[in-house]
């Protein structure tokens, strides 16, 4: 398998992933208005996986398609970022989850235009919109939540004693990353990393929200190393294709 | 004697919330807006229906999610419904009734030649 092949993979995951967690809202978000926005986020994220593994497939070539790339894989195939598998938790653990991976999302998307993939620069383009929405409308709610009522401050506080140390995996480069990088296809973390601290520290500062320092960094996702939830998020997310194989609308 | 009052769809009740049946838990909670949505450039904004904000800026986002997802809108106005002031549905007979038996009004009793089209 092609460094391209994993790292179209890697980006993928990380958005089905995303979705299939911001889907369990369905039907339980704590208004109905914002049920709907974070199913929206959903669908968008849903979107953009299916634009990145039909690539992948294409690459990989013989019966792959973005369906067996969802559904027929198993976890140490998966390479998303442990970040994207955590649970809900509660509303505030679900908004600074997807304010962390929208805010990382919004700088590699903007590096990856300049991608000398022009495919790859190609969807990215198609979804940096979209991108630029989820972080505008996580942001918010971040400073809302940070700076709201003293049980929505002490949720939010939690929430990032829950994900922080998740946060850091997104700036480590796997092999795969560093190979890309240096042909110009991937991106340099190391700078994305550096925007998405200066950002994040301006919108806590309004969120009223401390900044963690010197968090331990749990990593692994990236090579196929999950945590215990990915494999119930597939269970549930593969059932049918497993029970079914084949199976179609 | 208090008479009960119907609520057409439209109709401002006295206390202004906007909607006639409006549970306590969310009328405590966010406040209820209007939405007005421009469907294209050029054309006017039209009232869309309302929905549960914190703020304008997170009504303008719950508009976008709830009222343009498939491609309503070009713009979008929200308005806090206790801001609008509606006419009293009681008041439909010395409202509206008189228009009722001046037809004149209406540009009826003109014979058109037929080189003028789209009247």
């Amino acid at each position: 398998m092609t460094p391209l092949i994993k790292y179209l993979l890697h980006l993928a995951d990380n958005t089905l992933i995303l979705s299939q967690r911001n889907s369990e809202w369905c039907g339980h978000g704590p208004v109905l208005e914002q049920d709907i926005a974070i199913t929206n986020i959903s669908l968008d994220l849903l979107g953009q996986a299916r634009n990145l593994y039909s690539y992948a497939a294409t690459l990989i070539g013989g019966e792959a398609t973005e369906d067996s790339l969802a559904y027929l894989r198993k976890e140490r195939e998966f390479r998303n970022c442990l970040l994207v598998e955590q649970p809900n938790g509660d509303w505030a653990q679900t908004i600074l989850r997807q304010y962390c991976f929208s805010q990382y999302q919004y700088a590699l998307y903007q590096e990856l235009l300049n991608s000398k993939d022009p495919q790859l620069a190609a969807i990215v383009e198609k979804s940096i919109k979209e991108v630029a929405y989820h972080l505008r409308w996580s942001s918010e709610w971040v400073i809302r939540l940070g700076d709201g009522t003293e049980e929505s401050h002490r949720r939010m506080l939690k929430a990032i004693e829950e994900l922080w140390a998740y946060t850091g995996e997104l700036f480590e480069a796997a092999d795969y990353e560093k190979d890309l990088q240096q042909e110009g296809i991937a991106a340099d973390l190391e700078k994305i990393k550096q925007e998405w601290q200066l950002k994040t520290e301006a919108i806590f500062a309004e969120a009223t929200l401390p900044m963690p320092r010197n968090v331990f960094v749990q990593t692994g996702g990236k090579q196929g190393i999950h945590t215990e939830q990915l494999g119930f998020i597939l269970t549930e997310l593969q059932y049918m294709q497993r029970a079914y194989p084949g199976a179609k609308w | 004697m208090t008479l009960p009052r119907i609520f057409r769809y439209g109709d401002i009740p006295e206390d202004k919330s906007g909607a006639a049946i409006i549970s306590k838990e969310t009328k405590t909670d966010w406040p209820l807006w209007e939405v007005f949505i421009r469907s294209k450039q050029g054309l006017d904004h039209k009232h869309a229906g309302s929905l549960h904000a914190a703020d304008a800026k997170m009504a303008i986002e719950n508009a976008r999610d709830v009222y343009t997802r498939r491609m309503e809108g070009v713009s979008i106005w929200v308005v806090e419904s206790k801001y609008i002031t509606a006419s009293n549905p009681e008041e439909a007979g010395e409202l509206y009734e008189p228009a009722e038996s001046k037809i004149y009004r209406h540009p009826t009793f003109y014979e058109l030649p037929d080189e003028v089209n789209h009247m």
